[in-house]
């Protein structure tokens, strides 16, 4: 019963965004298409949320340790949002250019990162290298302080040609050495001591220029005083770089690539396409939100062979759940939990398990991490007392008289924000239903009984390997 | 106490993040030691000897009283791979795939669990306690129940009423059925909870039936091998576990940072074995324990960067103690690009412990011939 345009508008979301419940895709697709796609570039247009008023709602017990909160806040902002792809393309970046507490040990310094990978999530790449390049947290993630002019610490030269912007290959161990001179100097001021008990201020940069490494460079066949800018400069527009970035947005947006470390030798799934999305960023001066105005636009994005063809992460999950059931839409103490579940189905927001970040696609799913997708799932969205559930089986109960098994079913996985499941799943479902006995509902005993149904249907269908998937 | 078939058990502890061998098994009284460490180093006052040339850090303490002075542990020196790569991601791939050239799929222990058990009848002939699965048990097709935590292990617990839930496990059970088809992530989606089912049902026995004297710290690692513990001591059939401990990534503050890994993981290790020899069930357990490559030679002035030719160990009680392979020379004449040389390569630990151990034929497990150890 759904019209294609709500079935396309559905694909969006659950890439741009983290899905959208049926009443959203409906005015959305009522609006267009382009126009949808280009109100969620256009991001900074829409009010942001109330920080300061969500920051009040969020204060919890954790004044020596700050994280849980801090992890929470981001979580509960990727719910609330009105900027989805901002939040979407935030966490996009967090997964490849990673800091983690877990090396930091101090959560302001990771809220002020995450902060500044938000500000610049849309903007020119290289603006985002040079705001990473100073950004406290990623001078301590890869020990970029402890790299001075008498002697180097490459990490941080070595990751950045790695791991956020070249690629292994393109490169050789004399431009690491290089890059990391040129950084040499870029640190962090002297810390502040607070006043305020249990109180730690965020780091601060600090640009140290009897430290820096002044001398001549020889950098990807280019020779000069090279400061940390104008590696940056020269990185941004190797095309080594645009095809790496390419790559990653269409692995994030439109199909699962195989693992990074495999891009050497395996070509992308689709050539074509990522070649179209390199060209956007070179012709655009580099610049984010073009690229990506060119990928939702796109026939492969649009295709039907890659709907459902990437493996949602934990944070996908959790937050496409929340915002589907209504939970959690405004700032509510525990938060914390969400962020605990997703941890559950490793992904444990702003921190992970190495500078490589996660590993995606596929290897999202093993049994534990399966075990705890399904149970979350299903558990929230059984609860009949939530807004959104309510919204599906009061939608259900207008659809006509006396509703058939099959309707039911489809008229659930509609409400669900336009799944498509295989017919086998289908059947399976409907079979289900049809044991269940007639659907009616003319009494309150009954009336209840169609909601238990209803609860019970959708969490089967959150069960189901099909919603796995984005 | 049920009677145990004692088949071999091997139990696998990954040091994430590249342990510094250099500052757990140290060259204490070669002076280039401490010329290359100015900072990051344990003065020779501290550190635990073992013999003329070589000491533990002092937090491998509980592992020398138990272990190395009862000839129970194996140091393999040296332990890494030719042309060694530096990158965490991709050498502990190598580690997991062995397959230092190609980017390999399928994981060493995958590939022996699949030969201990071949028809994949028992779904938990490996078991992972953590949350995600390594790459060194991942083969398409072999059952290994990745378990972060015994007691809640099952799908759709949520449902109240038995014969509600078992209706839905049933629909579950159907969703979970592979179909021609319908590709390769939906079918290892179909094996993976088709595989859930079967494992929930016997897992859940394993806590109820435990009971011990030795109590675990509160730590990650030490909760781990808990786990391990109340699976194996269940007797369920489990020949290979795997854990892993983390972040051993010390670029900086290596020697605070350095410590309290080795803090957490020595006296875990001690513990697992107390609980193990009280229920009369250690004979048929080795460990090994191994991390992706060694550290740089020269300090950086708070930590060590990455480097190559790290260090494997081998404990339990059927491993005949000792020191294994030779430990790389520090001399800068004898120094690749400023790491260690490797003197021994990994896949010969893995070989010996196949054959030795586990009663399989290496070869294909790990690609090749390599030259075993007589630690078994």
């Amino acid at each position: 019963m759904a019209s294609n345009d709500i079935q396309l508008m559905a694909h969006l979301m659950r890439r741009a965004g983290f899905g959208a419940p049926f009443e959203e895709l409906e005015a959305r697709a009522a609006k267009g298409y382009e126009a949808t796609v280009e109100e969620l570039l256009r991001a900074e247009e829409k009010p942001d949320w109330e920080e300061d008023v969500a920051r009040r709602h969020m204060i919890g017990g954790h004044l020596g340790n700050a994280m849980p909160e801090i992890q929470g806040f981001w979580m509960q902002r990727m719910i609330a949002t009105t900027r989805p792809l901002q939040e979407k393309m935030t966490l996009f970046w967090h997964t490849i250019l990673c800091s983690g507490d877990s090396k930091l040990d101090h959560p302001e310094t990771m809220d002020t990162h995450i902060d500044m990978v938000r500000e610049n999530a849309l903007g020119r790449y290289p603006d985002l290298l040079v705001a990473l390049s100073r950004d406290p947290a990623m001078i301590i993630y890869l020990d970029n302080r402890y790299s001075h002019k008498d002697s180097i610490n490459e990490n941080y030269g070595r990751e950045l040609l790695e791991l956020f912007s070249m690629g292994v290959g393109n490169y050789t161990e004399d431009d690491v050495k290089m890059a990391a001179r040129a950084f040499t100097g870029w640190t962090l001021a002297p810390a502040m001591n607070s006043f305020i008990p249990y109180q730690r201020h965020a780091f601060k940069f600090q640009y140290d220029p009897e430290d820096h490494d002044d001398g001549e460079k020889v950098f990807l066949g280019q020779r000069g005083r090279f400061n940390g800018d104008d590696i940056i400069n020269i990185i941004a527009r190797q095309p080594a770089t645009a095809r790496f970035i390419a790559r990653h947005l269409y692995d994030f947006f439109v199909a699962d690539e195989v693992q990074v470390p495999a891009w050497q030798t395996t070509p992308p799934r689709d050539p074509a396409a990522v070649n179209v999305l390199a060209d956007a960023y070179l012709q655009s001066d580099y610049d984010i939100r073009s690229v990506l105005r060119v990928l939702f636009n796109s026939d492969f994005f649009k295709d039907e062979s890659v709907w459902y063809a990437r493996v949602k992460s934990p944070v996908e999950v959790v937050v496409g759940t929340m915002r589907l059931v209504g939970d959690h839409l405004t700032p509510a103490p525990g938060i914390e939990s969400l962020v605990g579940a997703a941890g559950g189905m490793g992904q444990i927001l702003l921190n992970p398990p190495s500078v490589e970040g996660w590993h995606g696609g596929k290897e999202w799913i093993n049994s534990g991490a399966l075990v705890n997708r399904v149970n979350f799932v299903a558990n929230r969205v059984g609860d009949l007392s939530l807004p959104g559930v309510q919204r599906i089986v009061e939608r259900l109960g207008d659809i006509t008289e006396s509703i058939s098994p099959s309707d039911f079913v489809d008229g659930c996985l509609e409400l669900m924000g336009s799944i498509r499941v295989e017919e086998d799943t289908r059947l399976a479902l409907i079979a289900h239903v049809e044991r269940g006995g007639p659907l009616v509902r003319d009494t309150e005993e009954e009336r209840a009984s169609f909601a238990r149904k209803v609860g019970e249907l959708l969490q089967l269908i959150a069960s189901s390997r099909e919603y796995q998937f984005a | 106490m049920t009677t145990s078939t004692k088949d071999p058990v091997l139990v696998v502890i990954q040091l994430s993040g590249a342990n510094d061998y250099m500052n757990t098994v140290i060259p204490y009284t070669d002076p280039l030691y401490y010329d290359f460490r100015p900072v990051v180093s344990i003065p020779q006052n501290e550190v635990v000897p073992i013999d003329g040339q070589l000491a533990f850090h002092p937090s491998l303490s509980p592992l020398k009283d138990k272990f190395w002075d009862t000839g129970k542990m194996a140091l393999i020196h040296g332990a890494g791979y030719p042309n060694p790569n530096r990158s965490h991601f991709r050498s502990m791939d190598i580690w997991h795939t062995c397959e230092p050239e190609i980017m390999g799929i399928e994981g060493w222990l995958g590939r022996a669990i699949r030969d201990l058990d071949p028809t994949a009848e028992n779904v938990l002939t490996g078991v992972n306690l953590g949350q995600s699965l390594p790459r060194a048990l991942a083969v398409p097709g072999v059952p290994v129940a990745s378990v972060a935590n015994l007691e809640q292990y099952g799908v759709l617990t949520g449902i109240e009423g038995d014969k509600e839930r078992n209706q839905a496990l049933d629909v579950f059970a159907r969703m979970y059925t592979p179909a021609v088809g319908s590709g390769i992530v939906m079918d290892y989606l179909a094996q993976t909870g088709q595989d859930i089912l079967k494992g929930a049902d016997i897992l859940k026995v394993a806590p109820a039936k435990y009971s011990s004297t030795v109590e675990y710290a509160e730590n990650s690692i030490a909760q781990a091998l808990k786990g391990i513990a109340q699976v194996h001591l269940a007797d369920l059939g489990t020949r290979v576990f795997y854990c892993s401990h983390a972040l051993y990534d010390t670029h900086a503050t290596q020697v605070v940072d350095h410590k309290k890994l080795w803090d957490d993981l020595a006296p875990a290790v001690c513990d697992f074995y107390d609980d193990l020899r009280e229920h009369d069930a250690s004979d048929n357990v080795v460990m090994l324990l191994f991390t992706e490559f060694g550290r740089r030679v020269r300090d950086n002035g708070s930590g060590t960067d990455h480097g190559s030719g790290g260090g494997s160990f081998v404990i339990g009680d059927p491993i005949k103690g000792g020191m294994y392979s030779e430990y790389p020379s520090l001399k800068p004449e004898d120094q690749l690009d400023g790491d260690l040389r490797f003197s021994y390569d990994f896949r010969g630990i893995y070989s010996t412990i196949l054959e030795r151990w586990l009663g399989l034929d290496a070869k294909p497990v790990v690609g090749g011939s390599f030259e075993q150890l007589d630690f078994i």
